[in-house]
C-alpha cells in the first residue's frame, strides 16, 4: 500500500457504530494491522470501491472466467469495473469451498485455513454462503490456484458454481439433535460426493442442489431451496413418555397445554385425557413436529425411521417460486443397498433433467413444464397419492388407459403387502 | 516446456466427524431431549446421560482473519476446541461441562460478539453478498444486515417473540436470501437501460431473449449494430436479463427500491411450508444505514409480538387474523400491487364469504 493513499470512507464509517460486530472494522483491521503489505493494499482498495458503491448506489464487479487446473467451476470470478481507481483489489475472486458435512470444525483446522488464506488471499472469509460453501472472498487469478493447491492437500475441495451440482447442506442432525431421523451426514456425503465430476465441471442445464434435514422441521430449508430435498421422518407411532408429559401438564397447566399443543395439531390427532395423559391417533399424525418441538422430553420420533424425498424446490428465477414435491414418501436408509438406491434416484433424476431440461431451467421448472407424471416415468418411479395435495379438478384430460393404470395400482398394492409380510 | 500443473484431488465434501466434538461423536443419533437454559444456550441430553451445552453467538459474518482467530482463541481457552456454524452464520461452541458456559459467554461478549439467536428470538439475518462482492447487486448485504442487527440486537439476545423470527435480505430479485418470516429484497421499478454498443460483443443474445419471464426482449438493430430491445410495456423490471447481459443495466440508484415480504416459513411444523408474501414496497435503498427499511421491519415485529399467540410464526399469525387485520395492525398501505397477477395466482384470491368484520 506504499504509494496508495488511504481512501476516505465516511459512509462506511457509519457502519462502525452500534452494538453489532462490524465487518467494516474487520476490513480496516486488515488494512491497518495486518503484517502483509499486499493485504493492507487489497483491504484499502476494497474499502475504497465499496465506499464508491455506497455513494453511487451501484455495484462494480463483473464476472469472467477463472478456474483452477482440472476444474471448470468453483471460483466466482470478480474483476473490478473501477480497477483504475482501486487497482489492488482489481482481481477479487471468491473460492467456493465445500465445508465438512454438518459445518463442524476444529479450531486447529480453522487456523490452518486462515493461515493458507492470508498467504494467498485477502484475509476475508465467510462461514458460509447461502448455498452452503465456505466463501474465501478475494484472491487474484494466480493466487486462486495456489490457495486451492494448499487446502486441497489437506482435505478441502471446491464446491459448485454455474450450471452444475452445487455444494450440499445438511443440518447438525444426529450429532446433537434428538429429532434426527436419519444419518444426515452420510446422506449428504453419499449424494454429493457421488457427483464430484458434475460439481467441478458445469455441464447441466442449470444448478442442482441437494439439501438434507434430519426431520420435518427442515432446518436446511430444503423443500423451498433444493432440487432434491431429503428429510428424515418415521412411520411407526411417535414415542410418548407419559410421566414426562404429565409433568409438563402439571407445570404449564391444562389451558396452556390445550391452547399450545392439542389444538395446534394440524390433523387434530391428539387429545388430553382426564388423567392428563395424552392420546395420539398416530394413523393421522402427519409428522409436522409441532408437539415434539414443544415437549421434547415427552414426545419423540418413533423407531421405524427413514426419509421422505421431495424434488423441484427453487427460488424466483424464472417462472416464480416453487416448492419441492413429494417423489418418495418414505424409504429406509439403513443398509448399503438403501444408500445405493437413493444414489440411483439422484442419478436418474439428474440424467433425465440433463437430457430434457432447457438451458437455465431448474429441475422444478422442467417438472412444471412437462408435468409430474412425465417426470415420474422418466425416472421410473410409480405414482403415489402422497405426491398430491388433491386429485385433479379439471376433466380436460385424455383417460383411455384408465383400466390398465388401475390394474397397476392393485398389483403394486399386492406387492407391497407381500413384501411387508416377508 | 510448460511446467506440469498439479492435478486436483477430487475429495468433495469432507467428513465432518474428524472435526466434531467428541461427545457428539459418542452420542451420534442417540440424543434424547434438549432444553433452553437461557437465551443463546442449549442443553442437549443423550440416552447415555451425557449432556452437551451449546453457546451460540452472532458475528459480522464477513470475517477478517483476526476475528476468525479470536473466535478460535475463545474456542481453545473456554470451549473444547470444536465449533460449528449454523445456516445463518452464527458460531456455536459446544462444551461438555456446565461450568464452562458462563466464562465462555463472558469471553464472547468481552470480544464483542453477541450471544443469542436461540428459541423465540429474532435470529441472525440470512445474508447475501451485495456490493461487497456480487456482480449484479442492487444494494449491499453486509451493510443492511449490520444496520438492522444494531437495531434488533435486543430481540436477538432475548427470546420475547411468540416464535422464532427468521429475517432474510436479497440484493436482487433472484432472492439468494431465500424465504423468511420477514424478507427485505431489492425490487427494481424501471426497465433496464441498454448500452447498445456493447450488447453484440458481450451477450449471447438468444439466451438473453430466452431468459425473460414475460418474453419482452427481442433482437434489434441500433445504429447498424445488432443488439436487443425491451418492450417496456411488457417488462416487469425483474432484472433476469442483467446477469447474462451486463449491458442491460437494471440497477438504478433511484429506481431500484426495497420491498418487504412476510410469512415465508420452511418448517413443516403446524402448517405446510409457506412462501413469503409482499407487504411493502417503494422503500428507498438508502445506504449506509437504510433506516426506512428497518423502521418497517420493526413495525411488523411490534404488531406480531403484541398480537400473535405463543408458537405462532408470522405466517401462522396472519393465517389466524387475516390479511386485512395485518395491514390494519401494521399501518402499511394495501395497494393494487399486492394482488397477484402472475401465473397460477387465482388461488391467492378470496373465493368465499369468509370475511372478518
Amino acid at each position: 500500500m506504499a504509494d496508495n493513499k488511504q481512501h476516505e470512507t465516511p459512509m462506511l464509517d457509519e457502519l462502525e457504530s452500534g452494538p453489532w460486530p462490524s465487518f467494516v472494522s474487520g476490513i480496516k483491521r486488515l488494512r491497518d494491522e495486518h503484517p502483509t503489505e499486499r493485504i493492507n493494499g487489497v483491504a484499502n482498495d476494497l474499502l475504497g470501491q465499496l465506499e464508491h458503491s455506497y455513494e453511487t448506489r451501484k455495484g462494480y464487479w463483473k464476472g469472467g472466467t477463472v478456474s483452477v487446473y482440472g476444474y471448470g467451476g468453483g471460483i466466482i470470478p470478480r474483476f473490478s469495473e473501477v480497477g483504475q481507481q482501486f487497482p489492488e483489489s482489481r482481481e477479487f475472486h471468491t473460492l467456493r469451498v465445500q465445508p465438512p458435512a454438518g459445518n463442524h470444525y476444529s479450531t486447529d483446522m480453522l487456523r490452518q485455513l486462515a493461515n493458507s488464506w492470508e498467504k494467498w488471499g485477502s484475509g476475508l472469509v465467510t462461514f458460509h454462503g447461502q448455498t452452503g460453501n465456505i466463501m474465501f472472498i478475494g484472491a487474484t487469478t494466480d493466487n486462486t490456484q495456489h490457495f486451492f493447491d494448499d487446502i486441497n492437500e489437506y482435505g478441502f475441495d471446491l464446491g459448485g458454481a454455474g450450471p452444475c451440482v452445487r455444494t450440499a447442506m445438511s443440518c447438525v442432525g444426529g450429532a446433537r439433535c434428538e429429532q434426527s431421523c436419519a444419518n444426515e451426514h452420510k446422506i449428504h456425503r453419499t449424494l454429493v460426493n457421488n457427483f464430484t465430476d458434475d460439481v467441478h465441471r458445469p455441464a447441466l442445464p442449470y444448478k442442482f442442489k441437494f439439501k438434507v434435514s434430519g426431520c420435518p422441521n427442515d432446518c436446511m430449508n430444503s423443500i423451498e431451496r433444493a432440487d432434491m430435498a431429503v428429510i428424515g421422518t418415521w412411520r411407526d407411532d411417535m414415542k410418548v413418555d407419559q410421566e414426562a408429559w404429565k409433568a409438563y401438564v402439571a407445570k404449564k397447566g391444562r389451558q396452556h397445554t390445550i391452547d399450545n399443543i392439542i389444538t395446534r395439531c394440524p390433523t387434530r390427532c391428539m387429545s388430553l385425557k382426564d388423567d392428563d395423559s395424552i392420546e395420539i391417533d398416530n394413523r393421522n399424525c402427519v409428522r409436522c413436529m409441532h408437539c415434539l418441538n414443544v415437549v421434547p422430553k415427552a414426545l419423540s420420533p418413533g423407531d421405524d425411521k427413514g426419509v421422505t424425498i421431495l424434488m423441484g424446490g427453487k427460488r424466483t428465477l424464472k417462472i416464480g417460486d416453487l416448492m419441492g414435491t413429494v417423489i418418495v414418501p418414505f424409504m429406509k436408509l439403513e443398509t448399503e443397498e438403501d444408500y445405493e438406491r437413493i444414489t440411483e434416484i439422484a442419478e436418474s433424476t439428474i440424467d433425465f433433467w440433463a437430457e430434457n431440461g432447457l438451458e437455465h431451467e431448474r429441475c422444478g421448472e422442467m417438472i412444471e413444464r412437462i408435468g409430474l407424471v412425465n417426470f415420474l416415468e422418466g425416472i421410473d418411479i410409480d405414482v403415489d397419492p402422497h405426491m398430491i395435495a388433491s386429485p385433479r379438478q379439471s376433466s380436460y384430460v385424455r383417460m383411455d388407459g384408465w383400466d390398465e393404470e388401475a390394474v397397476k395400482w392393485f398389483e403394486r398394492q399386492a406387492e407391497d403387502r407381500q413384501s411387508a409380510a416377508s | 516446456m510448460a511446467k506440469e500443473m498439479r492435478r486436483p484431488i477430487e475429495s468433495g465434501c469432507p467428513d465432518g466427524f474428524q472435526y466434531m466434538h467428541p461427545l457428539m461423536i459418542k452420542n451420534f443419533g442417540q440424543w434424547r431431549w434438549h432444553d433452553h437454559p437461557r437465551p443463546g444456550v442449549l442443553r442437549h441430553v443423550a440416552q447415555s446421560g451425557d449432556a452437551l451445552w451449546t453457546v451460540k453467538a452472532g458475528t459480522q459474518r464477513i470475517l477478517d482473519v483476526f476475528t476468525l482467530r479470536t473466535l478460535c482463541d475463545i474456542g481453545d481457552q473456554y470451549a473444547d476446541g470444536h465449533v460449528r456454524f449454523t445456516i445463518r452464520s452464527n458460531i456455536e461452541y459446544m462444551v461438555a461441562d456446565e461450568i464452562k458456559v458462563e466464562p465462555l459467554i463472558g469471553a464472547l461478549e468481552e470480544a464483542g460478539f453477541v450471544v443469542g439467536g436461540t428459541g423465540n428470538s429474532v435470529a441472525m439475518i440470512a445474508h447475501t453478498q451485495g456490493w461487497l462482492h456480487c456482480d449484479i447487486p442492487g444494494t449491499d448485504a453486509s451493510g443492511v444486515v449490520k444496520a438492522m442487527m444494531d437495531e434488533l440486537i435486543d430481540e436477538f439476545k432475548n427470546c420475547n417473540m411468540p416464535n422464532r423470527v427468521h429475517i432474510t435480505t436479497s440484493c436482487c430479485q433472484i432472492n439468494c436470501g431465500g424465504q423468511g418470516d420477514i424478507a427485505i429484497n431489492v425490487q427494481h421499478t424501471k426497465p433496464p437501460k441498454i448500452n447498445h454498443d456493447l450488447v453484440a460483443n458481450v451477450c449471447e443474445r438468444p439466451s438473453v431473449v430466452a431468459r425473460c419471464p414475460v418474453a419482452a426482449i427481442r433482437p434489434a438493430q441500433v445504429n447498424g449494430k445488432p443488439t436487443l430491445e425491451v418492450d417496456e410495456k411488457k417488462c416487469i423490471c425483474c432484472g433476469a436479463c442483467y446477469p447474462p447481459c451486463p449491458p442491460m443495466q437494471i440497477n438504478d440508484p433511484e429506481h431500484s427500491k426495497l420491498a418487504i415480504w412476510v410469512g415465508g416459513n420452511h418448517s413443516n411444523a403446524r402448517s405446510k411450508p409457506s412462501f413469503q408474501k409482499l407487504v411493502a414496497s417503494g422503500v428507498p435503498n438508502n445506504p449506509p444505514r437504510w433506516p426506512e427499511a428497518t423502521a418497517i421491519v420493526k413495525r411488523i415485529l411490534k404488531a406480531y409480538k403484541e398480537d400473535a399467540r405463543d408458537w405462532e410464526r408470522i405466517n401462522d399469525w396472519i393465517d389466524r387474523i387475516g390479511w386485512p387485520r395485518f395491514f390494519e395492525a401494521t399501518g402499511l398501505p394495501f395497494t393494487k400491487f399486492h394482488i397477484d397477477n402472475w401465473r397460477g395466482s387465482r388461488p391467492s384470491l378470496n373465493a368465499s364469504t369468509h370475511i372478518r368484520f
